[in-house]
């Protein structure tokens, strides 16, 4: 590195997909993601947001017949080859999904049970831990008296912010959430967003995919268009909305379609 | 003015349909319900029919305990009924695991290939496959070719042949009816596909896992065909402080011959001798029913209490 730039936490160089070996589903795309950074990935729907967002922990390596073609550097190194350990990988690339993932078990157990599997035993550790995953994503208060209930006995939104209470409890710098807030009424909607919010303060890289324009605008600093495969601009979000240089980000702006 | 009257107008013609639609809806309710009334009142009438017929004997210790007699009247099933119980405990045992690692391994692990298709398909031939030939088979095989004669471990094999088509296949179902993002929650946390499966899918599957097993107890208990000529036909006498594995008395010992309560049925009713033969052979029907309602109230409860458990209260 030459210049004075740090490196960024996470970087793709030229990453492509395809789905059936035979067409594109996602053209090269050049991006990077620092710390303490948030950006949004928007686009019409089928236009390669998920598809990306699962390139950046090797999710699609669990789709069968799905290449992910160049590079894709986690802190400098290039992670997007065989040899790759994907489970040290995902311990500190985090993902929170659409559809709310509670396991069929208790709030504790959800929480803590991938610390436990990656070898934290300590009780007081744990204890720790799971008060602060929880405080984090904003739920702690509402869950702190049924730690050993069923997470399944949540509601939708307390469900996605232990989602979330979870996946930081990997203390993860990178955390990925594809339209995390779409099954959320308003209110938790605005819990999640305030966590997220957090979650850049304390220095976490935050990639996010929202379909709600507003959202992107209130939670990040960065915005990255997508359309029919192709990443089309990206810049501060605040730019980007005000004067957007391609005139197809323009009209999805604008809901001449998308 | 004929036109008027040939061409109804709007209303009319909707006030017409929607009176049809509702006769339909009566009349397919009618029929269902009939159809439903039917089949209870004749699955009422079967398990009344036999608890009534075998009421005297379900409550009576000393048939439920005593051996049962070659000639006289007065004869029990005390040993048919352990040895149902011990027969159904080997074959658990033995096809529970099995199948779990069969079920597992096709629904997670097996490639999307001709194999697996052939493998699947085979199962699911199996699992219809009719119980005389399993036993018959397990006579040939293990009776025979093993020399293990007519014994507890030829019967808990054939019913574990048996067994395991049926329970590789709901276990199967279960597994893949988990939805997809569970697997992808568990691998985004850095899990191993292994401890997806096992901490994440299997407890997400036990409910119905356990509902399965449990049913699929309650067809082994009844199964007569494929014991005739696997388990045998002859119920020693049991000495319960007899611990001589090797003597034909002594109640965990495999290789001795073991009648269950449905091969009794069978046999008195084929060629018994006995005065009372209406009776035991009654009893003996009312218990084997108990017995397997139990099972079922027993699948519903089980199926809860571990949901209840594994999702924490
Ligand atoms: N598992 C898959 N197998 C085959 N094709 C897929 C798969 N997942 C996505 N695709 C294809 O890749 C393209 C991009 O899909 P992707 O899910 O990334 O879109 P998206 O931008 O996330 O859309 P949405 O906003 O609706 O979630 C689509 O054309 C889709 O059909
Ligand atoms: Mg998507």
């Amino acid at each position: 590195m030459s210049d004075d730039r740090v490196t960024p936490v996470l970087e793709t160089r030229g990453c492509t997909v395809s789905y059936d070996l035979t067409h594109e589903a996602l053209h090269p795309v050049d991006l990077s993601f620092e710390q303490g950074g948030t950006t949004a990935l928007i686009g019409p729907s089928g236009c390669g947001k998920s598809t990306f967002l699962r390139c950046l922990n090797l999710m699609n390596r669990e789709i069968p017949r799905c290449r992910v073609g160049g590079d894709i550097l986690y802190h400098g190194e290039n992670v997007n080859s065989t040899d790759v350990d994907t489970f040290e990988l995902r311990k500190s690339i985090g993902m929170v999904f659409q559809q709310p993932t509670p396991f069929r078990k208790s709030i504790r157990e959800n929480v803590l049970f991938a610390p436990k599997r990656h070898g934290v035993t300590d009780k007081a550790v744990l204890d720790e831990l799971l008060e602060t995953s929880l405080r984090r994503a904003a739920i702690w208060d509402e869950v702190k008296d049924k730690l050993s209930r069923s997470a399944l006995a949540l509601s939708g939104g307390q469900q996605q912010r232990l989602c979330i209470a979870r996946t930081l409890a990997m203390r993860p710098d990178v955390v990925l959430l594809d339209e995390p807030c779409s099954a959320l009424d308003p209110i938790s909607t605005f819990s999640v967003e305030e966590t997220i919010r957090d979650m850049a303060a304390d220095g976490i890289c935050v990639v996010i995919v929202t379909h709600n324009m507003e959202q992107a605008a209130r939670v990040s600093d960065r915005t990255a268009f997508f359309y029919m495969g192709q990443m089309v601009e990206c810049g501060p979000t605040e730019r980007l909305f005000a004067s957007p240089a391609d005139s197809r980000l323009e009209d999805y702006l604008t809901g001449r379609f998308g | 003015m004929a036109d008027v009257t040939s061409v109804p107008s709007q209303a009319v013609r909707a006030a017409r349909h929607a009176r049809r639609i509702a006769a339909q809806d009566r009349f397919a309710t009618g029929v269902l319900t009939a159809i439903v009334g039917l089949v209870l009142a004749v699955l009422v009438a079967i398990v009344g029919y036999i608890l009534v017929n075998g009421a005297g004997k379900l409550f009576d210790v000393s048939f439920l305990t005593s051996k049962p007699e070659q000639f006289r009247a007065g004869g029990g099933i005390g040993p048919e009924l352990f040895n149902s119980f011990y027969l159904l405990v080997l074959t658990l045992v033995i096809s529970v695991p099995v199948s779990l690692g069969a079920a597992v391994f096709l629904a997670e692990y097996a490639p999307d290939n001709a194999a697996t298709t052939v493998a699947k398909t085979a199962i699911e031939t199996l699992s219809s496959l009719p119980s005389i030939v399993v036993g018959l088979f397990g006579f040939l095989f293990f009776v025979l070719q093993c020399g293990w004669g007519f014994s507890i471990l030829s019967g808990s094999l054939a019913l574990t042949m048996f067994n395991i088509p049926i329970l590789v296949r709901t276990i199967q179902q279960a597994l893949e009816a988990v939805p997809r993002t569970q697997r992808d929650a568990g691998l985004a946390l850095g899990l191993t596909k292994w401890e997806t499966t096992i901490h994440v899918l299997l407890p997400a599957a036990m409910p119905a896992i356990v509902t399965g097993v449990v049913l699929s107890a309650g067809r082994v208990f009844g199964e007569a065909a494929a014991l005739i000529y696997t388990a045998g036909q002859s119920a020693p006498a049991l000495d319960f402080l007899n611990f001589d594995l090797t003597s034909a008395s002594c109640p965990w010992n495999v290789f001795r011959p073991a009648e269950t309560l449905a091969v009794h049925i069978w046999k008195i009713n084929s060629e018994g001798v006995v005065p009372d033969l209406e009776a035991v052979s009654n009893g003996t029907a009312a218990v084997l029913m108990v017995c397997i309602l139990a099972f079922n109230l027993l699948a519903r409860w089980a199926g809860k209490a571990i949901a209840r458990r594994l999702t924490a209260e």
